[in-house]
């Protein structure tokens, strides 16, 4: 699905990323896992194609086409969908409008009509029960007003809609009560198939609980430097990073 | 507004210059550049009318002449020369009497352009129209069925002729002929424009429509509208305005004068679109408009206005709160890019007890262009109990536009409760990204949170007038973010 190659990115002439090596196949749950600052969200921004960044060596390749050269809405085109950590108000545009848009967007750059009207509110209905989304919430415009843990919920409630093949959840668990958490691990786990491949970056192993990763990777200033099951996020949980650290060095 | 598709805006955005800049060859009869007594007199003449008017047009002559080209508004371009212009063009073959079936196939051909077919809009829409191409009006539809409810909806020409009385007592009732420089211009030179009396009680069973368009080069258009509702009326009323693309700026200077009588109410709503000029900023329209409206008791009125085109605009629908109870309001989206400028707001006088005004303000700058909100909210001392609110958003789209509010408060009474907000913003890098990893290209994303900025006041327009409005803010910001 995903297999990114020796990526080297920076911002400002600074080096963020310093040689990513990552492998992901359709089915598969992957957990990155790092301290503050190791570049965990640049990545997930590089590969929806945030243009802030400079990617100055490596490739990204998406079921093998390298996506690293495309705008980022032909990355969501080709079904690459971020959640983001901190979900960006649009005032004036409701949750709805917003996804019939994208939407129909996708359609049109796959070269297929727009979806009808009645399709589209059955799959509201149908999507907004899986996270147990009040359906008034969706006239209210995107984000505005939202409480940290109505935004992240609405990240997913929008990959719910999207059905991407590679969902990167870049801190989805943060903001979120514990009731929460466990609606929105239940969604992402539904929405898990043997088509689709699932990213998730995380401070805490607490998500992981909910969304059990097949291989967690640690990632240490721009590189990732352990890589293992799912038992080396209980390791962290009880270590912290630093015995990682030593290990490295 | 769920009518329109993406594919009509896709098809919408693949033209990229202003849509409606076709010339159509009309042979026209206009008269001779430059303006003195002798001219305001020729087309008075022209027009048939009775000495009164002649007289009330030369008052104004002679009033403008004494006046200066006010220079407070935010806007700079170089004045026009006033003896350059010509002051009367109608297309020749126009004859108030013909029907539908006698109008010159060019024109029709126009309104086909135009996308407003009138045998279209007899049979599908609900709405009567009133058309002014340059200067003239040129087919009156639903007359018939407006008559009988009473309703009179015909060029001011006609009604000047037809209902003398009507027109007298009520032209320069709200703006006066003297009331600024481009008024006076107007009362001296207008050529037509719209005529519309509700009678006591009825209530207009569909949206009165007017369509102006400048076609000829080098000519002026001055329409004067005059709607009067009378006690307990309803009317709803739509403007629409187009020009051709020219390299040199034509000049418009509008009056339109309402009249809401005791329990009247009038919905006034614009989509202007005149030629903005070209990206470099030649050309256009230059639009000098004065709007104002009366509220006697418990009236309302309330002007809706969607500004996307012209140079230059120079615009402030205002509302006079003579009666108690009375209520104004205005919704207005400005949209200027390139070297467009606008400085446009209202004014709201207070004067009767209890009388209440909402003003929303939503400004859009992109390019190099400027946009200024001017409002005035006055309470005068007898308005007792007199509340005011307003809201002035603007957005901002790259670093080389300018927004600027300019709100005037003048409150002579301490039972008056007045309200100000105002915000700016810009779209930001962050939420064009966002839209872009839901699969929603740049230029989608801006409409789309255009659309969302100007929402409060789409909602106030008429459907059929919504979605054309939607179109257009869309096409005016076309290619303005890189």
């Amino acid at each position: 699905m995903l297999s990114i190659k020796n990526l080297h990115a920076s911002v400002e002439d600074k080096e963020i990323l310093k040689g990513i090596n990552l492998v992901v196949n359709a089915g598969e749950v992957h957990a990155i896992m790092g301290p503050n600052g190791a570049g965990k969200s640049t990545l997930a921004s590089i590969i929806a194609g945030n243009e802030n960044y400079e990617v100055s060596a490596g490739e990204i390749l998406l079921e093998g086409e390298d996506i690293s050269e495309l705008a980022p809405e032909e990355r969501a085109h080709k079904g690459v969908f971020l959640s983001f950590q901190y979900p960006i108000e649009i005032p004036g545009v409701s949750v709805t409008n917003f996804m019939k848009t994208a939407i129909n967007e996708s359609r049109k750059a796959n070269g297929k009509e727009e979806m009808p009207a009645n399709e589209m509110l059955k799959l509201i209905r149908e999507k907004s029960e899986l996270l147990e989304i009040d359906r008034k919430f969706l006239s209210r415009s995107l984000n505005e007003g939202f409480s940290g843990g109505e935004k992240k919920r609405n990240e997913i409630f929008q990959m719910a809609m999207l059905e991407p093949k590679l969902a990167i959840l870049d801190e989805t668990d943060s903001g979120l009560d514990i009731d929460a958490l466990r609606i929105v691990a239940n969604g992402v786990n539904k929405l898990k198939s043997k088509n689709n491949a699932v990213v998730v970056i995380t401070h805490y192993q607490r998500l992981l609980d909910y969304i059990i990763p097949d291989f967690v990777h640690v990632l240490m200033d721009g590189k990732i430097v352990k890589s293992g099951g799912k038992e080396l996020a209980y390791e962290l949980e009880e270590k912290g990073y630093d015995w990682i650290k030593a290990e490295v060095q | 507004m769920a009518k329109y598709t993406e594919d009509d805006l896709k098809v919408e955005l693949e033209s990229k210059e202003y849509e409606y800049g076709f010339y159509t060859e009309l042979e026209s009869d206009t008269f001779p550049i430059g303006l003195n007594e002798s001219i305001v007199r020729a087309i008075s003449k022209k027009k048939e009318e009775p000495e009164w008017m002649t007289d009330w047009r030369i008052a104004a002559f002679r009033a403008w002449q004494e006046m200066e080209e006010p220079e407070w508004a935010n806007v700079n371009y170089e004045k026009p020369d006033f003896q350059a212009i010509s002051y009367y063009s109608a297309p020749k073959k126009a004859d108030p009497n013909k029907t539908l079936d006698d109008v010159d196939s060019e024109l029709l051909e126009m309104y086909k352009k135009l996308g407003i077919s009138l045998d279209e809009q007899k049979k599908m829409n609900n709405i009567a129209m009133d058309i002014v191409v340059d200067s003239v009006s040129v087919a009156t539809t639903f007359k018939k069925t407006l008559a009988e409810k009473g309703i009179i909806f015909m060029s001011i020409s006609e009604a000047i002729r037809e209902y003398p009385d009507l027109v007298q007592r009520y032209l320069g009732t709200v703006i006066p002929q003297r009331d600024n420089f481009y008024a006076a211009l107007n009362s001296a030179v207008f050529s037509d424009g719209s005529f519309c009396y509700i009678p006591k009680g009825v209530r207009c069973p569909m949206e009165l429509s007017t369509y102006f368009r400048i076609n000829q080069a080098g000519t002026g258009q001055f329409e004067r509208t005059l709607l009067i509702a009378d006690e307990g009326s309803y009317v709803s009323y739509l403007e629409g305005c187009t020009a051709p693309s020219r390299d040199e700026n034509q000049l418009h200077a509008a009056v339109v004068e309402l009249i809401a009588l005791d329990n009247a109410e009038i919905k006034y709503s614009t989509v202007q679109n005149w030629y903005p000029g070209n990206k470099e900023g030649k050309g256009g329209v230059f639009n000098f408009v004065t709007k104002r409206g009366i509220c006697e008791k418990h009236a309302k009125i309330s002007w809706t206005q969607v500004e996307t085109g012209s140079a230059i605009t120079w615009k402030y629908p205002s509302v006079v709160l003579k009666g108690d109870n009375s209520i104004g309001e205005f919704y207005s989206i400005a949209v200027t890019n390139n070297y467009q400028q606008a400085d446009t707001g209202t004014k709201m006088i207070h004067l009767g007890k209890n009388t209440k005004s909402t003003i929303i303000s939503k400004g859009i700058s992109a390019g190099k262009s400027q946009n200024s909100y001017r409002g005035l909210v006055r309470i005068s001392t007898n308005a007792e109990n007199a509340r005011n609110f307003s809201q002035c958003d603007s957005l901002l789209m790259g670093n080389n536009c300018g927004a600027h509010t300019f709100p005037y408060i003048e409150s002579k009474n301490s039972s008056a409760i007045i309200e100000h907000e105002a915000t700016t913003s810009k779209i930001g890098e962050d939420q064009v990204f966002y839209c872009n990893q839901r699969g929603i290209p740049t230029e989608k994303a801006i409409a789309l949170i255009v659309n969302g900025f100007s929402k409060e006041v789409l909602n106030k327009l008429p459907m059929e007038f919504a979605v054309e409005a939607q179109k257009l803010l869309e096409i005016s910001l076309e290619g303005s973010v890189g």
